[in-house]
């Protein structure tokens, strides 16, 4: 494979490169859709309620016993949603500051997207028994690279407020610009006793990168089992930093209305919209990755499929079902709980999750020191 | 003639500002702030504005009046019967309770008796509304405070709600129950087991809002000490239901001043110890149950006999067949429905324990089938005026939980 690789030229491997991003933005887009459909069919299920079961496309409507399922479980909305988002008339208030106004929705989506690049979902068996990872660009810096760009995105948010020039976006991007600096830290830190744990003294290959850490838990603990601490200051961070109940102040529709989204209509809104899924289809993958052993099997078991073909379908299946369920785990959270304020959240992240943090760091320091000492 | 004052509204900042008086304020850094008439969070078309300092509130002025339909005018151009349906579009969530206050209200004029039936059906309705409110109010609060399932679980029970009283009224919505004298129809056959089965099913609901809400520590930290309303102001302000006694004040009309029979049920009046949100919803919680209790009382001993009073020749219209069947019926009828019931010269006023508060009527009769002026006191209205004084101090995000745990209906507020 690498040979293979080798053998091309530059132009044939950025082209290759090309095709599989698409490929991936492709996934990412229409797991976001359908985790607004599961969003809709989940908080139903959870109200007493049957959520959508009405769109359907002509031809496959009509299939019998096929299409009246389908319909019933609501395949074709998000389509309808995204159809409607295009269709809809495109219309700019004049108080708006336009460059930003516009630029605010692609600042939200871009992050999301991007930190798709580094995030390996599944491995590959070549022939001679080497496995590759599948991913795009695997970067000894991974997680450090996601930690940057996936922040990013709330530049967008607050930039959204700002640039509408009116007042509920403006609490909106204040609000989130204070919930910004109040989870990022603790989200930093709750990484570091990760990358303490996986690199072994002595060894050469960067503990920060994604593979790395999913293949520690190979036939071994789980970090989540390891690092409960960590895992739930993680977990807790990325609610923040997706904006999902109960730390949705940004958009908190009660008080302010639609919050930083409030001017924005048509297919502007809609990418808002879609980034919010899309970080959280993202966010659940990382913590697939750093808690959940990623594409491998259980805790302390080998992979039961076998290394070849079916074994990649297999792993990146797995991988996928783990999501999936995180995903649902951050639906099921939104329609059971109430919303902070947003004094709160920042006094939750300050003083709670940061000293939480930081003893954490401090007690995973001391642990391993003492089992490297006494391994050497 | 008195000269008349024109003043230009206009939506948007500029009247915001004028109306706030933010124009000659010494500081930059506050900002005005309109809440309202349309806003998820004012439940109707309250308005509010508001003058911010960052995200604390250093000023709230409600502008009411964007639902003002001048009841009270209204009802001095019809009979009184034709009043009624005028009365459910005071506080609409609970249209039953309203009906009966007003009846009650033309009854002490006329010094009417009730048989025994029809005071216990009033009271069942009463307590059916009461459940009803209340139900919405729990569920919207907790929307409020962002969890939107226990309101999905509240308006499942409404709904059930709503269908009995479709089978007993015919709306579901806008019931127009009662008539002075009595009450449109009699009970449907069966309907009181319906009922029963309903007050058996209801704790479930109840109690799975509370798992949701009351222990929830995200719920106390949004709603404990926010809005709290001592003795001394719920009481200067004219607070009543349950957002008087969740101050602390034990007063309820069912109790204090029986009317319809109410002396004869047993039940508990809850009352707070702080008088903020979470005790607001605690006692709606509360009162839940309690009226539960009273209807099944009231079904356990239901009387028989008329369901109205047979005596009021003058007011109460007669049984259908018999105005078709007989001439002395056929004029009643008649004159019942071309001039109204005779009500006899005199004032009154009284006021019931409705879901929202004490709803009163004062009503002064110059003889004959209409009114001649009519004051409602609309508890929402009265609940409202604290809102200058409770909001200030508070965050932005405050007032949503504030405004739920109020329980207001601008239909009534601005009748």
């Amino acid at each position: 494979m690498i040979e293979f690789m080798q053998s091309l030229e530059i132009w044939q491997i950025l082209a290759i490169k090309i095709v599989f991003a698409l490929m991936m933005i492709g996934a990412v887009m229409t797991m976001a859709g359908y985790s607004v459909l599961a969003e809709r069919k989940v908080s139903a299920l959870m109200q007493g309620r049957l959520g959508p079961n009405r769109t359907v496309l002509p031809i496959i409507g009509s299939v019998p016993i096929i299409g009246p399922f389908l319909q019933g479980l609501g395949i074709f909305q998000p389509l309808a949603d995204g159809l409607k988002f295009l269709f809809k008339e495109e219309i700019v208030p004049g108080h708006v500051n336009k460059i930003y106004y516009y630029l605010a929705p692609i600042i939200a989506l871009v992050p999301a997207l991007t930190t798709m690049t580094v995030l390996p979902f599944g491995e590959f068996f070549t022939g001679a028994g080497e496995t590759i990872p599948l991913m795009l660009a695997d970067l000894d810096v991974g997680i450090l690279f996601i930690l940057a760009v996936s922040s990013l995105g709330v530049y967008g948010i607050v930039l959204a407020g700002w640039s509408s020039n009116s007042k509920y976006p403006f609490l909106g991007g204040i609000r989130s610009s204070a919930q910004m600096i109040s989870y990022e830290l603790a989200m930093g830190l709750s990484l570091l006793p990760i990358f303490l744990w996986v690199s072994k003294p002595g060894v050469e290959v960067s503990a920060l990168s994604l593979v790395e850490i999913v293949n520690s838990q190979h036939q071994a603990n789980w970090l989540l089992l390891v690092q409960p601490v960590s895992a739930l200051i993680f977990l807790i961070a990325l609610f923040a930093e997706t904006n999902r109940l109960p730390f949705d102040m940004p958009e908190s529709e009660t008080d302010l209305v639609g919050g930083f989204h409030t001017e924005y209509g048509s297919f502007k809104f809609g990418i808002f919209f879609v980034a919010e899924y899309a970080h959280i289809v993202i966010g659940s993958a990382i913590f697939t990755i750093i808690f959940l052993g990623g594409w491998h099997f259980l805790p302390w078991m080998s992979d039961p499929w076998p290394a070849n073909w079916v074994g990649t379908i297999l792993g990146v299946g797995w991988f996928l079902t783990k999501t999936v369920g995180l995903i649902f785990f951050f639906i099921w959270i939104r329609w059971t709980l109430p919303r902070f304020r947003y004094d709160q959240v920042m006094d939750l992240g300050w003083t709670k999750l940061l000293p939480l943090a930081l003893a954490n760091l401090l007690f995973y320091i001391v642990l391993v020191t003492w089992l490297d000492q006494s391994a050497l | 003639m008195s000269p008349t004052t024109t003043k230009e509204i206009s939506i948007g900042d500029v009247a915001a500002r004028e109306a706030a008086g933010i124009n000659q304020m010494d500081g930059e850094d506050r900002m005005a702030l309109n809440v309202g008439p349309s806003h998820p969070t004012t439940h109707g078309v309250l308005r509010l504005i508001l003058e911010l300092n960052g995200d604390l509130i250093e000023k709230c002025e409600p502008v009411l009046g964007y639902l003002h339909r001048g009841d009270e005018k209204i009802a001095e151009n019809m009979t009184y019967n034709q009043f009624v349906p005028y009365t459910d579009r005071l506080d609409y969530l609970s249209p039953l309770a309203n009906n009966v206050a007003y009846a009650i209200s033309v009854e002490k004029l006329t010094g009417l008796e009730l048989p025994e039936r029809c005071q216990a059906i009033r009271v069942l309705v009463c307590e059916l509304a009461r459940i009803s409110s209340h139900l919405l109010g729990m569920g919207v609060f907790g929307m409020d405070a962002g969890a939107w399932t226990p309101f999905m679980y509240t308006f499942t029970e409404r709904e059930k709600l709503y269908t009995l009283f479709e089978e007993l009224t015919g709306a579901r919505f806008t019931t127009s129950y009662t008539r002075i004298g009595g009450v449109a129809r009699d009970i449907p056959e069966g309907w009181l087991d319906r009922v029963s089965k309903f007050c058996d099913e209801l704790p479930f609901a109840t109690d799975e809002v509370e798992k949701l809400l009351t222990r929830n520590r995200i719920f106390l930290d949004r709603t404990e000490g926010i809005g709290q309303i001592t003795k001394e102001d719920a009481l200067a302000y004219g607070l009543t239901g349950p957002n008087l006694r969740a101050s602390g004040i034990d007063l309820d009309l069912r109790k204090d001043k029986p009317y319809s029979g109410y002396e004869k049920y047993d039940f508990d009046v809850p009352i707070g110890t702080r008088g903020d949100c979470y005790d607001r919803y605690l006692v709606r919680i509360e009162e839940v149950r309690q009226s539960i209790r009273i209807i099944k009382q009231v079904i356990a001993d239901f009387p028989s006999g008329a369901w109205y009073a047979e005596d009021a020749k003058k007011i109460f219209a007669p049984p259908k067949e018999k105005i078709l069947s007989s001439m002395e019926e056929l004029i009643q009828n008649f004159m019942i429905v071309t001039e109204g019931p005779q009500i006899p010269s005199g004032e009154v006023y009284f006021e019931a324990e409705n879901p929202k508060g004490a709803l009163g009527f004062y009503i002064v009769s110059k003889g004959g089938g209409v009114p001649y002026r009519m004051k409602i006191r609309a508890p929402s209205f009265c609940n409202l005026s604290i809102l200058e004084k409770l909001v200030p101090g508070h965050q932005l995000s405050d007032i949503t939980v504030i405004l739920g745990s109020l329980d207001f209906v601008m239909g009534e507020c601005d009748r």
